[in-house]
């Protein structure tokens, strides 16, 4: 061993000062509730014995990092982590793991900043892993060929979501345009992903052969994992909004035919005019931020809806 | 392994290196935060930045050259901050292919990101480089980051090497029945060989966690109840005090100089 992987030194670790202390301080809050709540629910169920088993894990995925296969031409692939991680490890202590290995990273080799650890911490430990351990959950109990598939595509998704919110943040603190980084890095990591989701598939099958008592992911009736997949539909309907066609729909396209097109009133108030925010213009982020509202409201809105619906559904049945 | 190989820390008698490692830890990142604080474009706070970096090297008997060396990690991000050059709105000052304009807004942006990342990596290289990681976790432990999180990244860093050594003897292994006939393809399809690569992975977490196991018992055997206790007291003495003061206000003063002038 002479040297430490540059390809991996160089991979989404974000240094200081490419993103913003507003941005760093709402990650680091973000991380600190989560990191609360994983080190409560692990000592509770691990007592002790966390400290040694969580500091060999993470020691066990920064050596994995280095495992290589050749692609092509002298190319290599690697292996990030995040999803096997929660999904051998539960989401609770491959958090920890996760953590414990951006931190020492950032500490001993300065890969990845100080100040923007939480963020690090946020796209490369907890995005990846709770979505790669989510959707890989809707795939238990269904035979071994489906949980193989599902957990390939889970580890792709883990990373391309990474990938995502990685540029969200450098754009939202102004370090890069969001135009020009977010189709890079997708496209990116759309093939890294294909290396992660690999490994991820082998190492699995190979857990489940040799000791499958230790995969902690378990099938306990939650359908988070169909809310994650809700979620990146929405997300990726989202980004394309702003392709959608100018071309009016059909009633907008008969009433300028037939003339009456101007006869419609102005509605007395517009909240969100013409498919965008009021107060930032005709930008195709405007939109996409328009779309969000308006998911947001009926998400709200349906939630409200059936939870009226389910509590009167148990009180007939009495349960 | 040698423990060199991952660990930069770099044993000199300097005073930077006595310093308790909690000065150190919180003048380090007081110093980070201090220059995300700097406005775009304030050239002589970063260049006097930069000064104080070099400054305490030569002070700890780190080369220069050495820090310089290690913090060009940062240059893949380059490609990441350079398209705000292009973007940003502003006087253009100079015209490119495929309509690409660089503004000058744009330019400062991108320049001063470059720089004040690039003097933060430096000021990093040097904590680590003067620090030893164990001093560096207790005075993490000082400045009341949770006991849980010390001791794993502690745990994490004493068998760090132990699991790199095992990984590369499992790619010495793998290579050692790996042949290759000259001229003829070898290596199966892209599949198997990343299914040898997942089987690897999956094996190191086996043998991770029945090594974890084994520790676990080996510390239960040693009266281990859950906290990890540590010989090494670290004491503030005056000049601790006093190298900390004039850390803050040598960054207080940087920012001042940022913002007038």
């Amino acid at each position: 061993m002479t040297s430490y992987p540059l390809v991996i030194a160089a991979w989404m670790h974000i240094p200081d000062g490419f993103l913003s202390l507003g941005v760093s301080a709402v990650c680091w809050l973000l991380i600190l509730i989560t990191l609360a709540y994983a080190i409560r629910s692990t000592h509770h169920a691990l007592d002790e014995r966390l400290i040694p088993l969580a500091g060999i894990m993470g020691a066990f995925i920064f050596a994995a990092q280095m495992i290589n296969f050749p692609v092509a031409g002298g190319t290599s692939g690697h292996f990030i982590g995040a999803a096997l991680a929660f999904i051998v490890l539960g989401p609770w202590l491959g958090l920890l793991t996760m953590t414990a290995v951006i931190a020492l990273q950032a500490l001993l080799f300065q890969d990845g900043g100080l100040v923007v650890m939480g963020a690090n911490i946020l796209i490369m430990g907890l995005v990846p892993g709770f979505i790669g351990y989510q959707l890989y959950r809707l795939s238990l109990g269904r035979g071994e060929r489906v949980e193989t598939v599902v957990a390939g595509g889970a580890a792709w998704l883990s990373i391309m979501a990474a990938a995502f919110v990685a540029s969200l943040l450098l754009a939202f603190s102004g370090t890069t345009s969001l135009a020009v980084a977010l189709p890079a890095m997708l496209g990116i990591h759309a093939i890294i992903g294909i290396g992660e989701a690999l490994i991820t598939i082998a190492a699995l099958a190979f857990i489940r052969r040799t000791r499958p008592t230790a995969v902690k992911a378990a099938d306990d009736g939650a359908k988070g994992g169909w809310l994650v997949l809700g979620l990146i539909a929405v997300f990726v309907v989202l980004l394309m909004a702003p392709f959608a066609s100018g071309h009016p729909d059909g009633l907008e396209w008969v009433a300028e035919l037939t003339g009456f097109a101007e006869s419609a009133q102005e509605a007395p108030y517009a909240l969100l005019p013409d498919y965008t925010l009021p107060f930032a213009g005709e930008t195709p982020l405007s939109t996409i931020l328009a779309g969000l509202v308006g998911a947001v409201v009926v998400a709200l809105v349906l939630i409200s809806l059936t939870r009226g619906l389910l509590t009167e559904n148990r009180k007939k049945k009495n349960i | 392994m040698h423990f060199n190989t991952f660990d930069h820390y770099q044993e000199h008698g300097s005073w930077v290196h006595d310093l308790d490692p909690r000065v150190k830890v919180l003048a380090g990142v007081g110093f980070i935060v201090s220059m995300a604080l700097l406005p775009d474009g304030a050239w002589l706070a970063y260049m006097l930045s930069w000064g104080m970096v070099m400054g305490l090297a030569l002070a700890a008997g780190i080369e220069p050259w050495f820090v310089i060396k290690r913090s060009l990690l940062i240059l893949p991000f380059l490609l990441a901050a350079v398209t705000v050059a292009f973007t940003l709105p502003g006087n253009i000052i100079w015209q490119g292919p495929w309509g690409l304009s660089v503004s000058d807004a744009g330019l400062t942006r991108f320049v001063s990101i470059v720089l004040r990342s690039w003097i933060s990596l430096q000021m990093a290289v040097l904590l680590t480089a003067t620090t030893r990681f164990p001093d560096l976790l207790h005075a993490l432990r000082h400045l009341y980051v949770p006991a849980i999180l010390v001791a794993i990244l502690a745990f994490m860093y004493r068998y760090l090497f132990v699991l790199v050594d095992e990984t590369s003897r499992l790619m010495r292994a793998r290579a050692a029945r790996s042949a290759q006939l000259p001229g003829l393809k070898s290596g199966r399809s892209l599949w198997w060989r990343a299914s040898v690569a997942g089987s690897m992975v999956g094996q190191l977490f086996t043998r991770s966690l029945a090594r974890s196991d084994r520790v676990y018992q080996a510390m239960l055997a040693r009266g281990y109840e859950g906290e990890l206790l540590t010989m090494n007291p670290h004491h503030m003495i005056a000049s601790d005090w006093q190298a900390l003061a004039l850390a803050f206000l040598l960054i207080a003063a940087l920012q001042v100089i940022g913002r007038l002038l």
